[in-house]
């Protein structure tokens, strides 16, 4: 017998779909490490150079961080090579990055008295902790003076440190700093690779666990990793009984018509409606209608001032809701189908109706494809944005939807996202190279975030499978 | 078909009564007013050649055709004395008093004792210890209780294809019906398998009126007292086992279990 050759050998498909395989995993991994090296990049403590320039520049001399070089092309033609600075000190010396020529860069070196300070409003301050042209071992001796002060100062809460810091410039000009409005300080130049490494790890801490400041280009996302997980659980909540049973009475009870078909059809292209739509709808039925009326039903006294009436946290998760049941609907159907015929006939003919036959013998079989409903609705709904705008997502929330203030749960209080406060960093920030890496951290951390909601399902459905349930028990 | 060789048995003795029964799907006819009578407790065959109607003879007892979509049932059948085909009939109830087993072994995805006690705990058995005691009746029954008797809380689908059928079984004897109706129960099994299944259709048939489908004839001879042979939805023959085998009335009996066809 002749082996095919060619095409129908059946290698190249193989080729083909390895390939796409391949490219597939390789974008994500792309992706990823992207993502962490821009982002988490960040929270490395970056080398602070004093930076002098030629004198025809008429640039003073700068403490900064070198942030990244690029290549520009000038008017005149011909190409320069500049380096984009952090400079800090929005206060004092705005703007706090620019971009310098490297031709007119005289010289660059690491003073181990440099240091960065993390303040509570204005961004980080740079300099240095001793004059640059005093002698050696005075600047020595003054910078360890000033260090071992401040990190008493640290070791205090804010509200009871007094005093300031005296913070000099590349030039020699002293400054002083409250210390009060220090929130964390480091010498780059001065520290080990282990110091490096934890102050890195407890930035990046900080950055999960805090509340953001500075419009939200410094400080942490606390608020907006829990609001998106919070939301996309209530929505979870919502969505996924709504779609069981919704599920379970086209494939189970329906009369399997042109009209059921119809459905289906109808149920399958609500999927496609872009999510603004649904925004829209949010806003216009649950917020204004809903909202309202419950507004003035129950909160009347209240009145003008709404309660219910105004997007929030209840609203943003029904109508993430509504965008993910069509996932939720078609998920289920799909693994109530896959259930053999002879199982239901194996409990009709023990005299089980057909609601036990449902409740004891389909439903724990279904359940894994339910799972598979919420990980897609998961995967869906916390990675929208859009609709959440108009129902309830804000910039900045002063407080989050669960506190220990009765009722706990605060369901008309307006929240953070993470999806949007990655748009809000890139598009709307007063300060956009502070918040680019941001930007980044944060689309990792959504990433991430919605990988492990996704893994504790797929877990939790592997667990499932696994075992064999106690119908009636 | 009035010339259709048949027997009859007394009242007392009858367990199914079957009058001119029609099933058709779709407009298609799968039974032609086939009229029969089952005895009670004893084991009878309905064979034939595939589609010739004994598997829907065999769902129309138990109202399993219902569940077809454009099934229409005309004519009568009556489970001692009453009219099972009637509107008013809790098909539940019914499907209580007359088992079923199935070609393919499908037992549930769940532990050997919860696949017996299922049928227990619908109607409200709850009392674990009722429970334990009904189970290894049943599992008994089904001469299968030494092989799983230590294994219980095992899943149902780590048994072998022959122990599944056999749990099936003890699942449909545990509610104790007055009628099991067995569909093909050994096509799906190897030989030893097979052969366990025919012995327990024997001893069963003492405390059960059994009606067993088969495509094999000598399956049926070896475990049937009386046999129905069903060609192309009609009744052919009624008879006691041995008769049909051995002076076959109708001539399209006689040519099928020779092997002309089938």
């Amino acid at each position: 017998m002749k082996t095919p050759s060619g095409w129908r050998s059946g290698d190249g498909a193989l080729w083909l779909s390895t390939g796409a395989v391949t490219l597939t995993l390789l974008l994500t991994v792309t992706l990823l490490v992207l993502l962490g090296r821009v982002g988490f990049g960040h929270f490395w403590p970056e080398p602070l150079g004093t930076f002098t320039f030629h004198p025809g520049t008429a640039q003073a001399p700068l403490v900064a961080a070198q942030r990244e070089q690029g290549a520009f092309t000038l008017a005149e033609g011909g190409m320069e090579t500049r380096t984009l600075l952090r400079t800090g000190n929005r206060d004092t010396a705005a703007p706090d990055f620019r971009w310098i020529a490297d031709a007119s860069l005289r010289s660059a070196h690491f003073d181990p008295a440099a240091i960065e300070l993390e303040r509570r409003s204005w961004g980080p301050a740079l300099g240095l902790l001793a004059p640059p042209k005093a002698p050696a071992a005075d600047r020595a001796a003054l910078a360890a003076r000033q260090w071992a002060r401040l990190e008493e100062a640290l070791a205090l809460p804010s509200q009871v440190r007094t005093g300031s810091l005296t913070l000099y410039s590349a030039d020699g000009s002293a400054r002083p700093l409250p210390l009060a409005e220090v929130v964390r300080a480091w010498r780059p130049n001065a520290m080990t690779f282990a110091e490096k490494l934890s102050l890195y790890f407890s930035r990046i801490g900080a950055f999960i666990s805090e509340p953001p400041r500075e419009a939200n280009t410094e400080g942490g996302i606390f608020p907006a990793l829990f609001g998106t997980v919070l939301m996309v659980m209530l929505m979870t909540v919502v969505v996924t009984p709504i779609g069981v049973v919704a599920a379970l009475y086209l494939h189970e009870y329906a009369p399997q018509g042109p009209l059921t078909q119809m459905l289906r059809i109808a149920v399958n292209n609500l999927a496609g409606v872009p999510s603004i739509v649904y925004g829209v709808f949010g806003l216009g039925f649950f917020v204004y209608l809903v909202g309202g009326s419950l507004d003035r039903a129950f909160f009347a006294d209240t009145l003008p001032a709404p309660t219910f009436g105004t997007p929030g946290l209840l609203w943003a998760s029904l109508t993430l809701a509504l965008l993910t049941l069509p996932v939720m609907i078609v998920a289920t159907e799909e693994g109530l189908s896959r259930i053999p015929r002879q199982l239901r006939e194996a409990s009709l003919a023990l005299g089980a109706t057909r609601f036990e036959t449902l409740r004891y013998v389909i439903l724990p079989q279904a359940l894994p494809a339910v799972l598979t409903g919420v990980i897609l609705a998961v995967a869906r709904g916390a990675g929208e944005v859009a609709p959440l705008m108009l129902v309830g997502v804000v910039k900045l929330a002063p407080e989050l939807p669960l506190d220990g203030t009765f009722p706990f749960l605060h369901l008309d209080r307006q929240f953070m996202h993470l999806g949007f406060h990655i748009y809000d960093l890139a598009f709307q920030s007063p300060n956009v190279e502070a918040a680019r890496p941001l930007v980044y951290a944060s689309a990792l951390l959504l990433v991430l975030m919605i990988v492990l909601l996704n893994l504790g399902a797929v877990l939790l459905r592997a667990y499932l499978r696994g075992r064999h349930r106690d119908p009636l028990g | 078909m009035t010339d259709t060789p048949t027997l009859t048995f007394d009242p007392a003795d009858t367990c199914l009564k079957v009058e001119q029964l029609s099933v058709s799907y779709d407009g298609k006819a799968a039974l032609r007013e086939v009229s029969l009578t089952v005895p009670r407790h004893r084991v009878t065959a309905f064979i034939g050649p595939s589609g010739c109607g004994k598997s829907t003879l065999l769902r129309s007892f138990n109202r399993m055709n219902d569940l077809i979509r454009g099934v229409e049932v005309t004519g009568q059948i009556h489970l001692f004395g009453e009219d099972i085909l009637a509107p008013k009939v809790d098909v539940t109830v019914l499907r209580r008093r007359i088992g079923m087993v199935f070609q393919q072994p499908n037992p549930f995805p769940m532990s050997v004792f919860d696949n017996v006690a299922y049928g227990l705990r619908l109607q409200g058995l709850s009392d674990q210890r009722a429970l334990e005691r009904e189970v290894e009746w049943a599992l008994r029954s089904a001469a299968l209780w030494d092989e799983v008797k230590d294994r219980l809380e095992a899943s149902a689908l780590t048994l072998s294809g022959g122990q599944q059928q056999r749990l099936v079984i003890a699942r449909a004897i545990a509610i104790r019906p007055e009628v099991l109706l067995l569909d093909e129960p050994a096509s799906a099994l190897d030989p030893i398998s097979t052969l366990k299944i025919e012995e327990l259709i024997g001893q069963l048939a003492e405390a059960y009126s059994i009606i067993v489908v088969t495509h094999n004839m000598q399956q049926a001879a070896r475990v049937s007292d009386y046999t129905a042979f069903l060609y192309l939805g009609e009744l052919v023959e009624f008879s006691a086992t041995d008769d049909l085998f051995t002076r076959p009335q109708a001539r399209q009996t006689e040519d099928y279990i020779t092997g002309r066809y089938g």
